[in-house]
């Protein structure tokens, strides 16, 4: 697409990178179970810190500028003629932030819970921040890949360590799932490097493929991208692994790592191979639609309400690969504003979820009813974020659904109206499980033994509750920094790429 | 059409440090006649000075980047020699520190022997610097037969010891076959070009007025020779049992050094002395990496004995290396090309080397009086006895699967990027398909060390130097993963050089 001019401004990128992971790896050095105290709160300003030194770049974007912004690049593997090769625009900047804050929020959620290995834990997520940063600044097909892997680490760890019963099984069902597929997207990566002499994502964007190149290239970002997401098929390994992890892994899985794969929807198949991306549009979409419909209706069955939020994440992410493939603009940025948009609501659904497993040591649905009676701050959040999640207006949920809708109905009606009915579903399995958790007489003495949220609990689910307002209310600054980069890129894909 | 060859007859330079080291092995062994058991702590650190003096000779030959001749060209000393060579005595070093305590414990340093152990280590590694440095095939075969007499001698020197025993043996006899077809298919070359130097032949070759019927027949015999010493399957079935059977120290000394050794006269003999018939050798390799691979990662998810399962990962890993020296593409005038991929294969040694010398370090760190870690369940809960530990350990098992940031995923790349560059997709995802499961039992022992509660709760006791070195191991592979430009490009500096005489 447009070239880069590089940046004058301070390393924003590689402070918000590295910022975590140096905290992170501090908070390992120093950090004893007997010192736990300072470990938390060392933690948290490393976290805080890493927050805040995101927000320049979107008090310096520039809504107009074509291109990458905030642009690094220095030589990294000459051999390869690799860089490291840093830029945002618009289609990424929102996650920068939004991972630094997630990070922040899980930190304060492990305050009190997390009581063994804290410095471990801790240090996990900041390292595991970073390296997702990470994954939305490379602009380096190497680097890129460099991070989306990193990132296996210590989610791994954090999943088999701190994870429920069936810990050990989820965690390699999580590992050698997303191996699989980003191994096929390294050898598609080394093939564009063989093709082009450079690692360079942007002169990817403008090389020339013939059809049978776009297919397998595509084919194989896809089955990165595609489990990572998850799309159906292959969503499988998400229920499970959401059950097994600890609260702050699945919020942050849910939140950013998910997204991942989205994005590199957008930042590799899209633009890479735009003819293949046509010509298999169909089959994303068809994909998709189940995502939305079927995997909404297992949702609703779930009795497990850690698996419910995972299957209605699934379906989530089948409206953002649904609105990219359908190539217009209002269905784009839908997909991107509800991507951020079920960073805080899927991240705000699984810290509820861990607030009340803390006290009743249960995340079966049928072992609660009643909770508002003893939980009344508690049931208003967990009763607002699952209305968000089912999309109300003036929910950030909403924003992004219903662009995508539109988008699909501006291309073909019948879409559209599948997607739509998933909303009718949405409200179905969130509400049902809000009413079967939250209203009714106290059911048991485990529930009549709950007591409300206190002060932290009830600060992290405000903040992500006020997020989720506003976004709702007033999603313009959102879609505003996006518009140019998605018209870009769907100018861009409009073209074809054969030689 | 031979190219001059800058040689004087018996010029020593370009062999000092081979000359360096057989003084110096020899004066150990008569120093440590006089030394009391009490005082082999001496032999240890005189070892070591040794190798710190032959590094600093080989460094300052490589820093100079010149390649020289000797020995009526029957010895060459060009800049792969010596970063093979400087990645031996690394290796080694490694080795001896690691193994000190090891081997004072289970009395391979008391009794009628005296410190053999380092002489022996110190003698194999000449046999490799000869093997590294042969450019004739009868200096190569010495180089071999060095080595090989002095590890034989190495596995048996716990005598009491009946699985060191079995295991000297099958390593004897499996070892003396694979000398015999290395020199079998040596001799049927030697019969077809009339020379013995590397030069010669590949000149009498590139004539093309020798029957190819009887080249290949006996690039066979050397192809199988040189996949028994490199163990690739299927001339595999030693590795294993010696693997398990040898005192640990010594299965270091086996599965460390001696495969870049191995690595340097595949360069020297298939593609120095053997490029024009490349066609028929790369299909014998693509058989033999397809099938390490594949036998490899499968047999390793099986085994519960951790030296074993490591034997299983060698195997897999030699399936990579392999795949690099099959993805020189050749017909081409593009020289470039060609030194790309066998210093991709060149890089992945060296990172196998330091990642293998490192995980046994840990088995024989874990490893005390009267008790040997090696299943997998003496590693279960190491995280808990030793946070440090396990965290180098993890980073080792991460390296292995090549999972980025470690410098086993460098080294992946560099040789998938090799095989691309060949044009055979389905080889590339051959490969990547069989990393995932090998990817499953490096998984298995960061499970064990993190999410497992320790059986074995002894502290963990080792000398101050194995603790600090094991922790430079660990972290040299997260550097050298993060920032692995400086070695790629020495790789290709020196293989280049190579290629160019």
């Amino acid at each position: 697409m447009m070239q880069s001019t590089i940046s004058t401004l301070p390393p924003y990128l590689s402070l918000a990178i590295w910022l975590p992971i140096v905290f992170g790896l501090i908070v390992l050095a120093v950090g004893r179970d007997t010192n736990a105290a300072l470990v938390r709160v060392g933690s948290l300003i490393g976290a805080i810190v890493s927050f805040a030194a995101t927000i320049p770049l979107i008090t310096n974007f520039n809504n107009a500028a074509h291109g990458m912004q905030f642009v690094e690049k220095s030589p990294w593997i000459e051999t390869f003629n690799i860089y490291y090769s840093l830029g945002i625009d618009g289609l990424s900047l929102w996650f920068v932030p939004l991972t630094a804050f997630i990070t922040v929020i899980v930190v304060i959620s492990a305050w009190q819970v997390i009581q063994k290995r804290v410095a471990q834990y801790m240090g996990a997520f900041l390292i595991l921040s970073g390296l997702m940063i990470g994954v939305f600044c490379a602009m380096d097909g190497l680097l890129f890949y460099f991070f989306f892997e990193a990132t296996l680490i210590p989610m791994y760890i954090i999943i088999g360590v701190w994870g429920g019963e069936n810990r050990v099984y989820a965690s390699f069902k999580f590992f050698l799932y997303t191996f699989f597929g980003s191994l096929l997207t390294l050898v598609a990566i080394i093939y564009l490097y063989r093709v082009t002499g450079t690692f360079d994502i942007l002169t990817w964007h403008l090389t020339p493929l013939t059809m049978r190149e776009q297919i397998f290239i595509f084919i194989a970002f896809f089955m990165a991208f595609a489990v990572k997401v998850p799309m159906f098929p292959v969503h499988t390994w998400l229920p499970d692994v959401h059950v097994e992890a600890p609260t702050g892994g699945s919020a942050v899985l849910a939140a950013i790592m998910l997204k991942l794969g989205a994005y590199g929807f957008l930042r590799f198949s899209l633009p890479i191979t735009p003819d293949a991306s046509h010509y298999l549009s169909g089959f994303v979409i068809t994909l998709s639609l189940i995502a939305v419909i079927y995997v909404g209706l297992v949702a609703l069955v779930q009795k497990d309400m850690k698996k419910l939020v995972a299957y209605s994440s699934i379906a989530h992410m089948g409206f953002v690969t649904l609105g990219f493939f359908i190539f217009n603009a209002i269905g784009v940025q839908g997909a991107i504003v509800q991507m951020i948009s079920h960073g805080f609501i899927s991240g705000a659904m699984f810290l509820c979820i861990g607030v009340l497993y803390d006290q009743a040591h249960s995340r079966q649905i049928a072992d609660y009813g009643g909770v508002v009676n003893k939980m009344p701050k508690f049931a208003a959040l967990f009763i607002f974020f699952s209305m968000a999640n089912c999309g109300l207006p003036a929910t950030s949920g909403f924003v992004g659904e219903f662009m995508v809708i539109l988008g699909a109905v501006q291309y073909n009606f019948w879409i559209g109206l599948l997607a739509a009915t998933a909303l009718i579903f949405g409200a179905a399995y969130s509400l049902w499980m809000a009413k079967r958790v939250i209203f009714g007489k106290v059911t048991n003495h485990h529930v009549a033994a709950l007591v409300d949220v206190n002060g932290r609990e009830f600060f992290m689910l405000g903040v992500l509750a006020i997020a989720v307002l506003v976004m709702g209310l007033y999603p313009a600054p959102f879609t505003d920094t996006m518009q140019t980069s998605v018209a870009d890129l769907l100018t861009h894909v409009a073209k074809s790429k054969l030689p | 059409m031979t190219t001059p060859i800058p040689q004087e007859a018996f010029n020593l330079a370009p062999a000092y440090a081979e000359v360096t080291l057989i003084i110096g092995a020899s004066l150990l062994l008569l120093v440590d006649m006089f030394l009391s058991e009490s005082k082999r702590s001496i032999t240890y650190v005189l070892s070591l000075a040794i190798l710190a003096i032959l590094a600093g000779i080989t460094f300052a030959d490589f820093s100079a980047g010149t390649t020289a001749y000797t020995f009526n060209g029957m010895y060459v000393n060009d800049p792969m020699a010596n970063l093979l060579k400087l990645a031996t005595y690394v290796a080694v070093a490694l080795t001896l520190v690691y193994s000190r305590q090891y081997v004072t414990q289970r009395g391979m340093m008391s009794g009628n022997l005296g410190g053999e152990f380092y002489v022996l280590a110190l003698f194999a590694m000449l046999g490799q610097m000869v093997m590294i440095s042969g450019s004739n095939f009868l200096t190569i075969y010495l180089g071999v037969e060095l080595m090989s007499l002095s590890l034989y001698a190495l596995v048996a020197l716990r005598r009491d010891n009946h699985k060191a025993t079995e295991a000297a043996m099958k390593y004897f006899i499996l070892g003396a076959l694979a000398s015999g077809f290395l020199l079998y298919g040596i001799s049927m070359l030697y019969g077809a070009t009339g020379t013995l130097e590397i030069s010669k032949v590949a000149a009498a070759v590139a004539a093309g007025t020798i029957k190819p019927a009887i080249l290949v027949f006996g690039i066979v015999f050397l192809v199988a020779g040189l996949a028994f010493k490199l163990g690739a399957v299927p001339f595999h079935m030693w590795v294993p049992d010696v693997y398990e059977g040898s005192p640990t120290a010594v299965t270091l000394l086996l599965g460390g050094a001696p495969k870049i050794a191995t690595f340097a006269i595949c360069i020297r003999l298939l593609v120095e002395g053997l490029l024009p018939m490349a066609f028929d050798w790369q299909q014998m390799l693509m058989v033999l990496a397809v099938l390490s691979l594949a036998i490899g990662n499968l047999t390793a998810i099986a085994q519960t004995n951790l030296k074993r399962m490591l034997a299983y990962s060698t195997i897999a890993q030699i399936g990579f290396v392999l795949l690099g020296l099959l993805a020189g593409v050749v017909g081409t005038t593009d020289r470039t090309g060609i030194a790309t991929a066998y210093s991709s294969s060149m890089y992945y040694i060296l990172t196998y080397v330091l990642t293998t010398v490192g995980s046994f370090g840990l088995l024989m760190l874990l490893s005390r009086s009267g008790f040997e870690a090696e299943t997998l369940n003496d590693f279960k809960g190491l995280s808990k006895r030793s946070g440090w530990f396990a965290v180098v350990m993890t980073i080792l098992m991460f390296s292995l699967a090549g999972v980025p940031p470690m410098m086993g995923f460098a080294a992946k790349f560099s040789v998938l990027s090799a095989v691309l560059g060949t044009g055979q997709i389905w080889l590339t995802v051959v490969a990547v398909m069989f990393s995932l499961i090998g990817a499953f039992y490096y998984l298995r022992i960061v499970k064990l060390m993190w999410f497992d509660e320790p059986t074995d709760t002894a502290p963990i006791v080792a000398h101050g130097d194995m603790k600090f070195v094991l922790s430079l191991n660990g972290l040299a592979i997260v550097v050298l993963g993060i920032l692995p430009g400086p070695l790629l490009a020495m790789c290709l500096k020196a293989m280049q050089a190579t290629l160019a005489t």
